[in-house]
């Protein structure tokens, strides 16, 4: 646990591999826009994560639904700064209704890097862990480094959530792009929800 | 006969549609507190109406079918949701709307987003039904829930002061 000025600066598909080594249960993983989902597609193709294409700053609200839906299954929303900032507000939905089986993970690299970088509001004084506190989601902490990640993520998976862990990152390019075939993907992943058999 | 509130509220249970997410509306009140009174449902408020899209495709992506509460300026902020989302995935998003900006609106902002409304739905071919009568009320409720579900495509429902009542200058 870490404040975000001693959080170590990482890597996004280094911490996405380590998150998904550490699912043991089909734990459901919403990707975000863009970089978030393409380095959750490269980290293998579980049947139980979700890619999202376009509706950037949703991937939180689709992850509150799919563990509203069901609260036996652990899911978590994998989202990028400038996503989360852009629905601050779910923040506050999911403080209220205080679902145990969510967890929020925010890679930060403080740029809209997709588009060219630019800088998004966490370069400058916003701190999203802090956000999140402030918004009503007590367990919201920064990971001070690789090991303290994996530490969180296994806390997060154990323990009643919601939880949130913000983790610094590079601003390394993602390593593959997710097929953008929609209809398969939702159909792949209610097969692997077992909504569909 | 029953009010229209208690029609919805029936077709919706009935259509095992559980979870309702609103972001409320003056007009909707007698529905959001029929459903919050009813312990079947799953229903609270989110913070923008593209929020409560997000989390109703989750449901239904887990099993669980649910409808998005709100008025006619909050389906003006949807466009990009349903367009990127509810759409392309084939996922059987059900809104109703609570009609403002016609029929005696007292807020230039109201009628001109009510204008946007329709083309936004027409242009990406998503059913929609204006319900201005009673009568049709749960008709129209039933066979377009089974519809949607069946053919995994969003559908609204666009409910006219015609049949609430709507907003008046003296409220």
């Amino acid at each position: 646990m870490a404040e975000i000025g001693n959080a170590k600066v990482m890597n996004r598909f280094d911490l996405t591999k380590r998150l998904v080594a550490r699912l043991q249960h089909e734990e459901a993983v919403i990707g975000g826009i863009g970089n978030t989902h393409f380095d959750l597609w490269a980290s293998g193709r579980r049947p139980q994560n979700f890619y999202m294409l376009g509706s950037m700053g949703l991937a939180v609200p689709i992850a509150l639904g799919v563990a509203l839906a069901q609260p036996n299954r652990r899911t978590i929303a994998l989202e990028g700064d400038g996503s989360i900032l852009m629905q601050l507000g779910a923040l506050a939905t999911i403080a209220t209704l205080q679902p145990k089986n969510l967890v929020i993970i925010v890679m930060d690299n403080a740029a809209y890097q997709i588009t060219g970088a630019q800088r998004t509001a966490t370069a400058f004084r916003t701190d999203i862990a802090a956000i999140a506190r402030g918004a009503g989601l007590a367990k919201s902490v920064w990971a001070a480094d690789e090991q303290d990640f994996e530490l969180l993520v296994e806390r997060a998976l154990a323990e009643d959530g919601p939880s949130l862990i913000a983790v610094r990152i590079d601003r390394e390019p993602a390593v593959a792009t997710t097929e953008r075939d929609p209809a398969q993907i939702r159909d792949r992943f209610m097969r692997g929800l077992g909504v569909k058999k | 006969m029953s009010e229209w509130h208690e029609i919805v509220q029936k077709v919706l249970k009935r259509s095992e549609v559980k979870l309702v997410t609103y972001v409320p509306d003056r007009v909707l009140t007698p529905l959001i507190d029929g459903i919050e009174g009813d312990p079947y449902f799953k229903a609270f408020a989110t913070a923008r109406e593209e929020e409560a899209v997000g989390i109703v495709c989750g449901a239904w992506m887990a099993g669980m079918r649910g409808v998005v509460l709100m008025q006619t300026s909050g389906f003006g902020t949807l466009a990009n949701a349903l367009a990127s989302l509810a759409v392309p995935f084939q996922i059987p998003v059900l809104m109703i709307v609570s009609e403002r900006g016609t029929l005696g609106e007292f807020n230039l902002g109201q009628a001109l987003v009510c204008r946007t409304m329709r083309p936004v739905l027409e242009s990406l071919a998503i059913e929609n039904h204006t319900i201005a009568r009673l009568d049709e009320l749960e008709f129209i409720l039933d066979r377009s829930i089974a519809q949607a579900v069946a053919t995994q495509a969003p559908c609204a429902f666009i409910l006219s002061p015609l049949l609430t009542g709507g907003k008046t200058f003296a409220s």
